[in-house]
């Protein structure tokens, strides 16, 4: 008798439209996050937050309650949503633009105040709905249509490096930093997000994963090779791993 | 249950005001004139089982506004002048988002940092916005500390209403002044919000809200339904003071606090034969062009009065442009030093000499 | 013995899934679908087990069900 394995989870709308680039990391990422939702049986009463960037167009896909945020303001928008009806479940999925240049205010002081909201992070190291341009988490020597030769520290200074930064502001329960390069990794990566949401269902504070992500399209590589650049030179500068974990502790 | 008058500071009549008027969520950065706001709801709420949050910015105060606002709770936010031009941007969102906020504006003197005099300077940063797009904050202006609770009240009732952000736009000598009044109970009904407002797609179709469009016809629309509301606005919660407009030949223009100023110059002007009235608009936008333009059909001069160098004076020019031919006088200061009685009235018998005994002779006084 | 369910027109031709396929059960299409892609298609010569690895890689949810 055969058996149903996999299907496409309830949290994501049955005409969905996916609207990244052919191989970018984004939509197995929106994936993890509905599928988490399904498994804690929150999708009724999840409300999400769209930022400024690939991700804006989230209720395309994602099948909860959306509120559009103006660029960086995501977790300031949760903020008031949360704190309106405490007793949703409430995510922002922001890509690295969004989240760690112009939104860090809004982002540490979320966190700051241990908001019980989850916070998804896409990071690519560019601005990827603009065309490309250097971003606060480009790596030294990267070229994009802002860097041409290259991100030179004397001019742009260096990578940001949110998780560690992150896992300091006492707010937050859980900081994880994944990537979705394969098979196992993306395996990982939901276990990450799910304990992201469990750091505010189960009222510890923030949960935050930095998703490592590909950018095929700005990068000017193959998706294949874009996992590879994840894999190696991302992965040295951004190391993943869980670097804050109050869910395990409770 | 009987309400008593008290002895109230404007400000405090305010935060008082959106308590009783059941404001869930309240998030606010300080600023003077105005911080008596926060500092008293900064217990209130939280006391009342309601929501308070000390924002890191406005910025991010108007962005709280908007996600609490979506969830069909009555918000808000208080801020003064150049911290109210940091939340232009979280205001052009709401407004095309067609969320339903109140914003407490208390003029200081500016530009820039300026100073915590009061001002009206801030006319058309309100009224003619700061934020991207096309869009109108329905803005009332009180003039006493009675007026602050009650188009407080006024305020979130026309919000939920019409799901569009409103500004109360006081200033500093408002916020800070004692007077009698009496913060009565919530006037206005109830607006059910749950035909869209945002609580998790239990048992429907999910919501979403958003400013972005990307279809070109839909975004029109939306544009044009959210104009019409304006219309709707003007025509359906319009608040004004006429004061011996009848029979006037000269009349004082004026909002807010330096109006209640005029009014007494007004009166004064009257005792002494000169026939001058009074407009006050209290809906300050969308601008009651059509009342102005009555009123200047039938007067033979109007002396526009406002503490800045004139802001409102040009809606008053815009509403008469093709319905009369009188002249406009302006009487301002900007930077926040308050005019006496006496300086109005001075001002008044000037005016009305240049303009109604030139036509009529001095037999009209 | 397995079974994928993908939906042609929801492909865009990344091919992460094939690169993953234990068993090389999906390889490229020779037509394009309407996206204006060359899609991934299964191969039914070869023996798919059902590991829904080709779905959880495929950044467009065009793996729509798995069967085993």
């Amino acid at each position: 008798m055969e058996q149903l394995v996999y299907k496409k989870p309830d949290s994501i709308r049955d005409d969905y439209k996916i609207t990244f680039c052919p191989g970018c990391d984004h939509g197995v990422a929106v994936r993890l996050v509905a599928e988490v939702l399904d498994e804690l049986n929150v999708r009724e009463k999840t409300i999400g937050i769209a930022s400024v960037g690939c991700s804006v167009f989230s209720y395309d896909f994602f099948n909860v309650d959306i509120v559009e945020a103006a660029h960086g303001r995501s977790l300031a928008v949760a903020t008031g949503v949360k704190r309106s009806k405490p007793d949703k479940v409430v995510f922002t999925y922001q890509g690295d633009g969004d989240l760690a240049s112009i939104g860090i205010a809004e982002t540490i002081h979320a966190m700051t105040r241990g908001e019980k909201v989850t916070a998804i992070c896409i990071n690519n190291t560019t601005y990827g709905m603009t065309g490309g341009q250097a971003g606060p988490t480009t790596l030294i020597g990267q070229v994009t249509t802002t860097t041409t030769k290259g991100r030179q520290v004397d001019i742009s200074g260096y990578p940001l490096k949110i998780s560690e930064l992150l896992k300091e502001v006492d707010g937050t329960a859980y900081v994880a930093r994944v990537t979705l390069d394969s098979p196992s990794a993306i395996l990982n990566a939901k276990k990450c997000i799910k304990k992201a949401f469990e750091a505010q269902i189960k009222g510890l504070g923030t949960g935050f994963v930095e998703i490592l992500a590909t950018c095929p399209t700005n990068w000017k590589l193959t998706p294949q090779e874009a996992h590879a650049r994840v894999r190696g030179e991302m992965s040295e500068v951004f190391k993943p791993g869980v670097y804050k974990d109050k869910v395990s502790e409770a | 249950m009987k309400r008593e008058k008290e002895l109230l500071k404007g400000n405090y009549a305010i935060a008082r005001a959106a308590v009783e008027a059941g404001c869930q969520s309240y998030f606010a950065y300080p600023i003077t004139p105005q911080s008596e706001i926060g500092e008293y709801l900064s217990s209130a709420m939280p006391e009342n089982g309601r929501a308070y949050v000390a924002a890191e910015s406005e910025v991010a105060a108007i962005s709280m506004v908007l996600g609490a606002g979506a969830t069909g709770v009555k918000a808000m936010t208080s801020s003064s002048s150049c911290a109210v031009s940091l939340m232009q941007e979280g205001l052009s969102f709401i407004a095309g988002d067609e969320i339903p906020c109140v914003l407490v504006s208390v003029m200081r003197a500016g530009p820039g940092l300026g100073y915590i005099y009061p001002s009206q300077g801030d006319y058309y940063q309100t009224t003619k916005g700061g934020g991207n797009g096309d869009y109108k904050i329905v803005t009332y202006a009180p003039s006493s500390v009675q007026e602050c609770i009650d188009l407080t009240y006024k305020s979130f009732y026309v919000s939920q209403k019409y799901r569009t952000p409103v500004c109360l736009l006081a200033d500093g000598m408002l916020g800070q002044m004692m007077e009698p009044a009496v913060v009565g109970e919530y006037p206005y009904e109830e607006i059910d919000q749950s035909s869209w407002a945002l609580d998790g797609a239990k048992d429907r179709e999910p919501r979403h809200i958003a400013s972005i469009e990307r279809e070109q016809e839909t975004l029109r629309k939306r544009v044009v339904k959210i104009f019409e509301k304006y219309n709707k606005i003007l025509e359906k919660e319009n608040i004004f003071e006429k004061y011996e407009i009848e029979g006037a030949k000269l009349v004082i223009t004026a909002f807010g606090s330096i109006a209640r100023i005029a009014k007494a110059a007004v009166k004064k002007a009257r005792k002494n034969g000169m026939k001058v009235g009074l407009f006050r608009p209290i809906l300050l936008n969308p601008f009651p062009e059509k009342i102005v333009a009555e009123i200047a059909q039938k007067v033979d001069g109007i002396l526009d009065i406002e503490l800045n160098c004139g802001q409102m004076l040009n809606d008053i020019k815009a509403s008469i442009a093709c319905a009369a031919t009188i002249p406009v006088e302006f009487y301002g200061r900007p930077a926040g030093v308050m005019m006496t009685v006496e300086e109005i009235y001075k001002q008044i018998e000037t005016v009305y000499r240049k303009i109604v005994e030139k036509k009529y002779g001095t037999a009209c006084i | 013995m397995g079974r994928i369910v993908l939906n042609r027109d929801k492909c865009k031709a990344c091919y992460l899934c094939i690169d993953s396929c234990p068993n090389k059960v999906l390889e490229v299409d020779e037509k394009v679908n309407n996206l204006g892609y060359y899609p991934a298609k299964v191969n039914e010569d070869k023996k798919c087990v059902g590991c829904a690895i080709c779905a959880r890689v495929c950044p467009d949810m065009a793996i729509e069900k798995v069967y085993r």
